[in-house]
């Protein structure tokens, strides 16, 4: 029997608000199965199971506030059997005395108060919620088995809740976060000044024969320059974890998408440096549309080896970023402009250009390292027809 | 297509597009990534998304004419005349 616990989704991540279920009891999930959508700062967010077999038992509430590690669901392994013995009924004391009980093994269910008033019963559940709520539970009509006072109930009875502001919670969520990169890693900083003038002309041919629906923008081509090169150079592609730096197999690239009103999260884009340009727009394309809809999955918050900021058409020159934990190395791209560029023949001519920034852990790699994977991008944007 | 049906079609698009924003707030000068924050992609969408509306293939060279509601109501007026 395994426990499907709630999912960290970051190391800003502390608790989550279970807001649907998706799987019910008896159902079987496979691993990667979206069971469940927890309100985090990030927006709502779709967990996906790590685990596969049949669901025993759901051992959350929607609308409970969870820590990160409490039990949401029981899940049976396919080949383990039917339980042997049902659960004992929680009224079934053994022989043990009740103080001398064992600790209860549900972790997150607090235990339930020794003697409830007369004639209350309540959830484990409702009665944390009353708690936090302020609710008494005494005025509460209970709808649960043998008019038990269940979660649904104290909500009911409780004044409506100031809805969280969500940017307000996301400002939180990155302060934490970066807070917590700058106090931990040893950040260096590199740039590099990007010819991208055969880029421009590549992609500006390419998109005259192209329907809207299919043309390609420069960002596609910088984020598969970029996974293509940092699968060539481990230092600045993983994770730095408690035993030190873990390269990572595969380039799974963040790309940071700038929220209307405020705000940043960065989805991680699978296998970016497989993908074919098209396919790096259709994933692009789609990992915006539902970072603005607040519908991103679990995985796509915690897989990132790599994060690529873009600052877009209308921005500034460079950035300086700031890593995102347990990365080690994020890369910013500022906007192309026209710019006059030495020519070999000594004369200046106008040609597209970016700088392009470097944000590295010195844990994990040496300014020599960043530098090798800069200049790999800018040699891989001056070839887009190999992209 | 009058000029009201354009502007009504194009800020339906902008609406699919964006849709946190309020077409009733969208000024006929507003630029659609100055002012209302459009990035790239949501400009390239926001060309799709004309283009199976109204069937105007928008050229890249072009976009520029389409920055604010004023001048796409222009730009789309004259394309669908031609």
């Amino acid at each position: 029997m395994a426990v499907f616990t709630m999912p960290s989704l970051g190391a800003d991540m502390e608790a989550g608000t279970l807001v649907e279920w998706m799987i019910a009891p008896g159902d079987t999930v496979k691993r990667g199965d979206i069971v469940a959508v927890v309100e985090t700062q990030k927006g709502a967010i779709e967990i996906e199971i790590f685990q596969e077999g049949t669901v025993e038992r759901l051992e959350a509430e929607v609308g409970q506030d969870l820590p990160v590690g409490a039990p949401l669901a029981l899940i049976r392994g396919a080949h383990e059997g039917a339980p042997q013995t049902p659960p004992p009924p929680a009224a079934s004391a053994p022989a043990a005395p009740l103080a001398a009980a064992p600790a209860p093994s549900r972790p997150a269910a607090p235990p339930a108060q020794a003697t409830p008033g007369p004639g209350l019963v309540a959830s484990p559940a409702a009665r944390v919620r009353a708690a936090e709520l302020g609710v008494d539970l005494a005025g509460v009509t209970g709808t649960g088995p043998g008019g038990a006072i269940v979660l649904a109930d104290v909500a009911q009875a409780a004044p409506p809740p100031k809805p969280a502001d969500p940017r307000a919670e996301m400002r939180k969520a990155i302060a934490a976060a970066m807070a917590k990169s700058k106090r931990e890693i040893p950040h260096y900083y590199l740039f590099h000044s990007i010819d991208l003038q055969a880029a421009t002309d590549w992609l500006t041919a390419t998109n005259a024969t192209r329907l809207p629906e299919t043309r390609l923008l420069m960002g596609a081509l910088i984020a598969k320059a970029t996974a293509l090169a940092a699968a060539g150079v481990p230092g600045v592609n993983g994770h730095y974890l408690a035993g030190g730096f873990e390269p990572a197999r595969s380039v799974h690239l963040g790309m940071a998408v700038a929220l209307r009103g405020g705000g940043l999260i960065a989805p991680a884009i699978r296998d970016a440096d497989s993908l074919t340009l098209d396919q790096m727009m259709a994933a692009m394309r789609d990992a915006v549309a539902r970072a603005r809809a607040g519908r991103l999955r679990s995985s796509e918050l915690t897989d990132g080896t790599i994060t690529l900021s873009s600052l877009g058409e209308k921005g500034v020159d460079a950035m300086a970023g700031i890593i995102y934990p347990p990365q080690v190395a994020l890369v910013g791209f500022g906007t192309p402009r026209a710019q006059p560029a030495a020519q070999d023949d000594g004369t200046l001519a106008p040609r597209q250009r970016v700088t392009a920034s470097l944000a590295a852990d010195h844990r994990a790699s040496d300014g020599r390292i960043g530098a090798r994977f800069l200049a790999d991008i800018a040699d891989r944007l001056q070839h887009p027809e190999e992209l | 297509m009058t000029d009201p049906e354009i502007r009504a079609a194009f800020l339906a698009a902008l609406s699919d597009v964006a849709p946190d924003i309020d077409p009733a707030t969208v000024g006929g000068g507003d630029h659609i990534q100055d002012d209302l924050e459009l990035d790239s992609m949501d400009v390239l969408n926001l060309v799709a998304t004309l283009h199976k509306a109204l069937g105007v293939d928008i050229p890249e060279a072009d976009y520029p004419q389409i920055a604010t509601l004023d001048l796409a109501a222009r730009y789309l007026a004259r394309r669908l005349a031609s």
